[in-house]
């Protein structure tokens, strides 16, 4: 078994692992990731980019896409963005 | 992204509600690891809770706000009814994870507990020569049937974490550990060193390493962690006996865990029982968020202000909550104690001595785990304690 580091870039489509859960706790009222042996808290934004994260759209189409909601500059968001896949990647989150 | 906080308040005034619930399903084990974290008065099968006591209580776990389970023993695939279980855990929202040796399980049965909301599987892995990893479970036969299950883990497209109970008869082989857990296809490894509670304090002389292989482990795992960013997550856990400050037990003690005995006693750590004089309550007699937020049990160490000098006026207090409270116990007899793996400690001189002193031992006469207890060497190992010096 050969597994490679997954390289976020703007042409990734990436998707959360399905063994990663993406749920709102309810008793605290707030988003959360579950994974193994961790818990993970996403603020609203991060959350709003996990929703699209769908394994279709590509990092550079959510980008325009949340550009466009926020009124902000796509490559600012662009760079979010890849920063805070990457990250999930490196724990083992994120497929493409 | 940040990791979880758990800051939301409740009616009790410190008590905030509980995210993880480890089950001890059963005590019954093929393995007879001498580690073994379970208490060493092993509940017996004729007082464990039922199929419906753990759907119930699963379902207060969740209403309670858990958010993920620990379904573990001894081997909790020993139990019949562990898909029921799984499926009530699950249909409470709440995460799955199943502790298992992986000795007992077929590649149907593991399918089965997919079906049933299974979410990550965590297998015990003792070492990496057959040989040796069956003599310190003191099981035949046990590595080849968990090199087969980390196959059908990987064939379901479930989550591995390897468990690595690292200790004197494997810590030179920490390298051999991380290389098979890559092969394996575990995204995660926990390389554990044993903490000295229960049956590992009982065969500590035979178990505990020296400091310098202890930081040895330390570098090979920074060193891997970098090489294998994106392909295997490692957490490391230093035995307390060498670390300069004390571990934050539990997150703190009624602040984020709950255990569950096999026979219903709710416990705020799975070594709680060994602190004499404390009475737990069971969930067949009540419920689950009662016991959390008002049972004596819970409450008598919950938050910092039971803590006395040199924790009272210590900067770390609200870091690390003076440490564990069962290993306070064990060294100096009241559980209120700074733990004395904390270099604050007035034991933790002793503390360190002991270990130097027993890393050196050569022996390997483990005391396996077994339903009949054999020989206790506590008391004995006290006054050894004592006289160190």
């Amino acid at each position: 078994m050969d597994k490679q580091r997954l390289i976020i870039t703007g042409e990734t489509t990436p998707s959360l692992q399905r063994f990663v859960k993406l749920r709102h706790d309810q008793g605290r009222d707030r988003w959360i990731l579950l994974a193994p042996e961790r818990i993970l808290t996403p603020d609203a934004i991060a959350v709003e980019v996990l929703n699209l994260c769908d394994g279709e759209q590509s990092v550079n189409q959510i980008s325009t896409h949340l550009s466009a909601t926020y009124n902000a500059p796509v490559e600012v968001i662009e760079k979010d963005i890849i920063t805070m896949l990457q990250d999930l990647a490196d724990k083992g989150y994120i497929s493409s | 992204m940040i990791e979880a906080g758990n800051t939301q308040e409740t009616e009790s005034i410190c008590a905030v509600a509980p995210m993880g619930l480890l089950a001890e399903l059963t005590h019954r084990c093929p393995l007879q690891c001498p580690y073994c974290s379970n208490p060493t008065e092993l509940e017996r099968s004729s007082g464990e809770l039922s199929t419906e006591d753990w759907t119930r209580v699963f379902k207060e776990a969740g209403d309670l706000g858990i958010l993920q389970t620990h379904l573990s023993g001894g081997e909790p695939t020993v139990r019949k009814d562990l898909e029921l279980i799984t499926r009530a855990a699950s249909d409470a929202g709440i995460y799955t994870n199943l502790i298992t040796a992986g000795v007992l399980l077929t590649k149907e049965r593991l399918k089965r507990l997919v079906d049933h909301g299974l979410d990550h599987v965590q297998l015990s892995v003792q070492h990496v020569d057959a040989k040796l990893a069956d003599k310190i479970a003191g099981f035949k036969g046990g590595y080849s049937k968990k090199v087969e299950l980390a196959k059908w883990v990987k064939d379901l497209d479930l989550p591995l974490t390897l468990n690595a109970p690292m200790h004197r008869h494997n810590v030179e082989y920490l390298d051999e550990i991380i290389e098979f857990a890559v092969k394996l296809g575990a995204e995660r490894l926990e390389v554990a060193h044993i903490q000295y509670y229960g049956w590992a304090f009982e065969n500590r002389h035979t178990l505990i390493p020296t400091k310098e292989q202890v930081y040895r482990n330390a570098d090979t795992v920074d060193e891997a962690r970098e090489r294998l960013k994106g392909i295997l997550a490692i957490d490391f856990v230093v035995p307390d006996y060498y670390a300069v400050r004390p571990k934050p037990c539990m997150g703190g003690w009624g602040s984020s865990f709950i255990t569950i005995s096999p026979t219903g006693k709710v416990l705020p750590c799975h070594a709680a029982a060994s602190i004499k004089g404390m009475e737990f309550d069971n969930v067949k007699d009540r419920h689950l968020r009662d016991i959390w937020l008002h049972s004596s049990a819970f409450n008598k160490y919950r938050g910092t202000d039971y803590l006395p000098e040199p924790c009272k006026s210590c900067e770390f207090r609200e870091i690390d909550f003076g440490g564990c409270r069962c290993q306070a116990f064990m060294f100096t007899g009241d559980a209120a104690n700074t733990d004395p793996a904390c270099s604050k400690s007035s034991f933790h001189k002793e503390l360190l001595q002991i270990a130097e002193k027993e890393s050196q031992m050569n022996e390997d006469d483990f005391m396996y785990r077994k339903f009949t207890k054999q020989t206790s060497k506590a008391d004995a190992s006290k006054v050894d304690a004592a006289k160190v010096d």
